[in-house]
């Protein structure tokens, strides 16, 4: 039970309408109404897509080569994918968010949980003012849901979304019961958070067919028929928060190994092998989850409770094909430590992550050699894990050495690295075509 | 303190705000010897000058702040000391004014202009003298996107 000098916890969220698209459109004024499609690595296939492109029929995931005529001749814009901007995009993202609320949660590269427990002011407001400073400072597009749980903010932010009337914030908080319940009622059970295509028909084959017939769905039966999970979730969309902002991200999304170091290490030698350690964990809980990465994501940080000016720079990399390579992996990471080390500084903190997961049957493999050793890598892989479940975590380890590479990838329609390459900004007088 | 030469420099990790980076070695070991020792380092008289940040200096805003580079023949704005290969810092927080510095799009281009902004007429304008550049004009569809205010110009002279 809460005790009733607690305020009601309040949570929001954030998300970035099309991310990838938005990102586009940055540096592309001419696209801004402009239907934009993203393509995967090696532009295989349709990854992430603006609305005008739903609507006209070409759906994520699709190959690309079936639909590129046809897009084409309907003026969509398609572009290889650029995770170095989609990152740098996604800091600032954040960074505008740290603004708003004491406590955040990075939930994935275009979303975050906001608390806004306490706040005494219009919610509905305050969530306008957080959407109109994200588009201000950062040119992206966002919509925001607030509500009393962390289902109920994401909820509200599918609302936002979808329903224009609006205007891309919904405030649940706000409502009244009866206001909130004719709303629920309106939306099909699969677009609560959790509940998945298979929750979604075994409830539709109990009758449980909208939102409010679930928040009306008695706990305990839910948790005998579907388990506590579920049970949760109907506490959630009763306005009971079960779920606290957590640091930890979402597993299927992407894959991370950091750790605050024991003391402090300045040495790049120091960091490169925590480096290496994490980028082999990371890509083990990888090959666990029958999982591959398409990008990889490297930070080092000074701790922000030093007296010494907070340092922290993380930098993201494309592989050229989704892998589950621990050589690959930790080639990429160290080779983006070599770019972000500084000397003199005293890290307490290093990670990796690992993004753009895809599963093993939908992966793309190169036509630039990625492909040639993959069955070699793949059981060369399997062994180590074999050894090292059996004799301890680390046990067979690289030496991390060499790790010159040139990341030869197909991205023909790749959009220039705008924010975060000195060669590549966009430069006063000249077109801003590709 | 031969207690302290023996502790490896990465076991410091609560050095005092103030201290430069460049003098970190030097003045390591002395705190350590008052930390280990309980009494004030000797050191801290000396300890006020910090390094300067010229990032932080530049950047306000990190999150609203993107870079511009001039090109090398763009010459309109050199009365406002934005030369031909000028680094702009632009900074989208910033309020977009009449009077404003800004980088926008017009006609497919990226411009730096000052913006003129009265009774309903918007224009770009130009500030160079000697060519005199005409206004630029909004007018019938025409259409601005004004990124950003820009915040600095940053030369390069050698």
């Amino acid at each position: 039970m809460r005790s009733t000098s607690s305020p009601r916890p309040v949570f929001a969220l954030a998300d970035v309408n099309s991310m990838y698209c938005s990102c586009e459109r940055a540096f592309r004024p001419d696209l801004h109404k402009t239907p934009i499609v993203v393509l995967s690595n090696n532009d295989g296939c349709v990854i992430a897509q603006t609305k005008e492109v739903k609507a006209l029929g070409i759906e994520m995931a699709q190959p690309w080569f079936e639909v590129e005529k046809q897009a084409r001749a309907i003026g969509v814009v398609a572009f290889s994918s650029n995770y170095e901007m989609y990152a740098s995009f996604s800091n600032r993202f954040v960074e505008t968010l740290r603004h708003f609320a004491p406590r955040i949660e990075v939930y994935s590269i275009d979303e975050c949980f906001m608390d806004l427990t306490g706040l005494k002011l219009d919610l509905e407001e305050y969530g306008r003012k957080i959407k109109d400073t994200v588009l201000e400072w950062t040119s992206l597009p966002i919509c925001v849901g607030i509500g009393h749980s962390k289902t109920l903010a994401k909820l509200a932010n599918k609302v936002a979304k979808k329903q224009e009337r609006f205007g891309g914030v919904c405030d649940f908080t706000s409502m009244s019961e009866a206001e909130l319940d004719a709303l629920l009622e309106k939306l099909d059970v699969d677009k609560v958070w959790g509940v998945g295509r298979r929750y979604a028909e075994r409830l539709n084959s109990l009758g449980v067919r909208n939102v409010l017939r679930l928040k009306r769905a008695n706990p305990r039966r839910v948790r005998d028929e579907f388990g506590v999970v579920l049970m949760r979730t109907v506490q959630e969309l009763n306005g009971i928060a079960c779920h606290e902002l957590t640091e930890e991200i979402e597993p299927s999304k992407q894959v991370m190994s950091s750790r605050s170091f024991g003391q402090r290490v300045s040495s790049l030698q120091g960091l490169r092998e925590a480096i290496s350690f994490h980028a082999a964990t990371a890509t083990a809980r990888l090959r666990e989850q029958r999982l591959y990465a398409q990008a990889v994501h490297c930070f080092i940080q000074n701790s922000p409770f030093d007296e010494r000016p907070y340092f922290g720079r993380s930098l993201t990399i494309a592989l050229p094909s989704p892998t589950n390579d621990t050589f690959k992996v930790t080639e990429a990471a160290l080779m983006l430590l070599e770019r972000m080390y500084a000397p003199k500084v005293y890290y307490q903190k290093a990670g990796v992550m690992l993004m753009e997961l895809v599963p093993v049957a939908g992966q793309q493999m190169d036509l630039l050699g990625y492909s040639d050793d993959a069955g070699k890598a793949e059981s060369l892989m399997t062994a180590i894990d074999k050894i090292n479940e059996r004799y301890g975590r680390h046990t067979v380890r690289l030496a991390s050495q060499g790790y010159r590479n040139d990341w030869a990838m197909r991205r023909e329609l790749k959009s220039r690295n705008y924010t975060a390459d000195w060669n590549e900004l966009p430069t006063i007088g000249e077109r801003f075509a590709l | 303190m031969s207690n302290a030469l023996e502790i490896p420099t990465f076991t410091l990790f609560r050095l005092p705000e103030n201290l430069s980076e460049v003098s970190l070695p030097i003045y390591g070991f002395k705190l350590i010897a008052g930390a280990t020792t309980g009494f004030a380092s000797p050191a801290q008289d000396y300890e006020t000058v910090d390094e300067l940040n010229l990032t932080a200096h530049l950047v306000q805003n990190k999150p609203a702040t993107f870079l511009f580079p001039v090109g090398k023949d763009y010459d309109s704005m050199i009365d406002d000391g934005i030369l031909p290969g000028s680094l702009l810092i632009v900074d989208r927080s910033l309020k977009v004014r009449h009077g404003s510095i800004v980088v926008a799009a017009v006609d497919g281009e990226w411009l730096v202009k000052r913006l003129y902004k009265r009774n309903g007429e918007v224009q770009l304008h130009s500030s160079n003298r000697d060519k005199n550049y005409p206004p630029i004009e909004f007018k019938e569809g025409r259409e601005l996107y004004i990124f950003g205010v820009v915040k600095d110009a940053i030369n390069k002279l050698a």
